[in-house]
């Protein structure tokens, strides 16, 4: 260990902000999604890759990036309304496991699917030019794609954090959150609302899995990883906690990342033991209300 | 005063409808549906993966339809008992039995843990967390690769001959295969059925109903899942157990979290909290599987969807759509 240099833990730590910064994307939207509608969506990491794969057909018919960043997050949110109005909404009423096992169930026909389009093997996802390459942040060479991932991460939590707290339908929206009937009685649409989370969640899935293409490559079941990784991260940070899935989407990032450069056998396995941690000290996790977990 | 100088009249039975008397002979009449399916089900292989995923599903079935928690994890037990079963036989050349019992055992050791950690949470998280621990099982055994194969799976499981007392049985031959499993399937029947009827087996489900209630009424209701669990452990670890000794191989891929969602729309297909309703959702399943897989290599589109139509509309299952028919 006597290479370790204080500057290499700390690219490492970047390294692992931008890992972290998927993680916070995608559990963002899982936890948006079951705040609202206490979903639990299986079919997130199904999201998450066809946001991938919307990335891979847009530069197959000649868009660039920049394109697939307006385009991928609007088809995949139009694409989570119809599940949302057609599959999800006949199962309100109906007893909390069932939206599950339905998205579940959804999660195979989209691999399915995407595997009859595009084929089983996967596709590579060429990092644009524009953001190829590396710059120096202070404590060395940092691949300046990395840098733009965790920038329009950060975007995209101001902009959900405005919409939340600065809109008039991000109230009704927190309202919902904390007591649906009453915001019902008050004359609100709430199926509507319902609706609109669902689509902005998976909009944000989509728009995860197109950022994430270029560093990891794009495979049907590039959704299912994630998916168990996310689960810990909402669990750590606290289920339904948009706050919390920030801070444990960076941290496990960052243990992931660090235990990769200290004992990288045992990256996979340390979220896990991360999540056992939590479980055992902090059953709520870190932002998640008493009692909610129990 | 008159009703008091009546006589009283002495109780009668009512009649025994033939529902209630299935119900109480459940185990014996699903043996007897075991021992004569090879009968009707022309390729006997396919049907012993039907009694190893409907032993599994009978073991998963007890946490989620009786103890009424829905958990994505249950590949972490199925595939610790396989390869409990295949390392003691490959790595230390165990004889078959012995190998089954640490195939239990493992089961049993693995739902422990993840019992612990998971019985913490309930409802939604516990799918969650179930899956989530299954995972992190799934990439430790991946990492032990001594003792696992690692991604190659745990090749060596040989057992051709299985030597009860001096009776030796070809466990080559399809048919013999079938009933040497089908045994341990019955046995687990019974057990089932013996800690459903049970007291305990009534906490089970009390708990599920009224967990406020059962708390009032004095039961550890902690206790009771994470026992549940365990046992259910137990059932899951046999079937992966048979499964190893039918394969002759563990691939990795039991561990996976795929294997955790295969069990779960068996017992959904079947209908769950029933007694033989894994064992009709286990035959749905994989015979929709070798059909659809007949004509295109995309079971799984149809195997999705097929669940997704079940989850809108069939929410009872097969069996319990059938059975909720014949109730009184």
């Amino acid at each position: 260990m006597a290479g370790l240099s204080l500057d290499l833990i700390a690219l490492q730590l970047f390294a692992g902000l931008a890992l972290g910064a998927i993680y916070v994307l995608f559990a963002i939207g899982l936890s948006l999604i079951f705040g609202m509608l206490t979903v639990v969506n299986f079919a997130h990491g199904a999201f998450y890759m066809v946001g991938a794969y919307v990335g891979v057909y847009i530069l197959m018919l000649g868009g660039n990036f920049w394109i697939c960043l307006v385009a991928v997050p609007l088809a995949v949110g139009l694409f989570g309304l119809l599940v949302e109005r057609f599959l999800i909404r006949p199962l309100y009423g109906r007893g909390i496991d069932y939206p599950l096992l339905l998205t579940f169930g959804l999660s195979y026909v989209m691999v399915e699917l995407v595997r009859i389009a595009f084929g089983k093997t996967g596709y590579p996802f060429d990092t644009p030019e524009i953001l190829q390459g590396a710059v120096n942040i202070g404590v060395g060479y940092f691949p300046l794609y990395r840098l733009f991932v965790i920038g329009a991460t950060a975007a995209v939590l101001l902009a959900l954090w405005l919409f939340l707290e600065k809109t008039s339908f991000g109230l009704i929206i927190r309202a919902g959150a904390r007591d649906p009937q009453i915001v019902r009685v008050l004359g609100v649409d709430v199926a509507r609302v319902w609706l609109i989370v669902f689509g902005i969640g998976t909009a944000i899935a989509g728009f995860a899995g197109l950022l994430a293409a270029p560093l990891q490559g794009v495979i049907p079941e590039m959704g299912g990883t994630i998916l168990a990784e996310a689960f810990v991260v909402t669990v750590v940070g606290g289920m339904g906690s948009i706050g919390g899935a920030v801070l444990a989407g960076l941290l496990v990032g960052v243990v992931v990342s660090m235990t990769s450069l200290f004992a990288p056998e045992m990256a996979k396995v340390s979220i896990f033991a991360l999540m056992a941690v939590v479980l055992i000290v902090r059953p709520q996790g870190f932002f998640g209300r008493a009692g909610l977990m129990s | 005063m008159n009703e008091i100088t009546q006589p009283i009249l002495r109780a009668q039975a009512p009649p025994v409808s033939w529902f209630q008397f299935a119900t109480a002979h459940r185990a014996s009449l699903a043996s007897l549906v075991v021992l004569v399916f090879p009968l009707v089900m022309p390729f006997t292989a396919l049907a012993v993966n039907i009694l190893i995923y409907g032993l599994f599903a009978l073991g998963f079935n007890l946490v989620y339809g009786y103890l009424g928690l829905l958990s994505f994890g249950h590949a972490a037990l199925f595939g610790t008992g396989a390869y409990f079963c295949g390392i003691a036989i490959a790595h230390f050349g165990l004889p078959w039995f012995a190998a089954i019992a640490l195939g239990v055992l493992g089961g049993l050791l693995m739902a422990a843990l993840i019992g612990v950690l998971a019985i913490r949470t309930r409802g939604i998280y516990f799918a969650m967390v179930t899956m989530a621990l299954s995972q992190c099982v799934y990439y430790l055994f991946y990492q032990a690769v001594d003792w696992t194969g690692g991604e190659n799976g745990l090749r060596g499981i040989n057992v051709r001959v299985i030597d009860i007392f001096g009776l030796k049985l070809d466990f080559i031959h399809p048919l013999t295969r079938y009933y040497v499993i089908a045994a341990f399937v019955i046995a687990a029947f019974f057990v089932l059925s013996r800690i459903l009827a049970s007291p305990f087996g009534a906490v089970i489900e009390a708990v599920r109903e009224n967990e406020t209630r059962a708390k009032a009424s004095g039961y550890d209701v902690t206790l009771t899942r994470w026992m549940t669990f365990v046992l259910s452990g137990g059932f899951c670890g046999l079937a992966g157990a048979l499964q190893a000794l039918h394969l002759s191989i563990v691939p990795i891929e039991i561990l996976h979290y795929d294997t955790s969602g295969v069990v779960v729309m068996v017992a959904l297909l079947g209908g769950m909290g029933t007694f033989f309703g894994p064992m009709v959702g286990a035959a749905a399943f994989l015979l929709l599987e070798n059909l659809v897989s007949l004509w295109t290599v995309h079971w799984q589109l149809i195997v999705g969807a097929v669940f997704m139509v079940c989850v809108l509309f069939f929410p009872a299952g097969i069996w319990g759509t059938i059975i909720s028919r014949g109730k009184p």
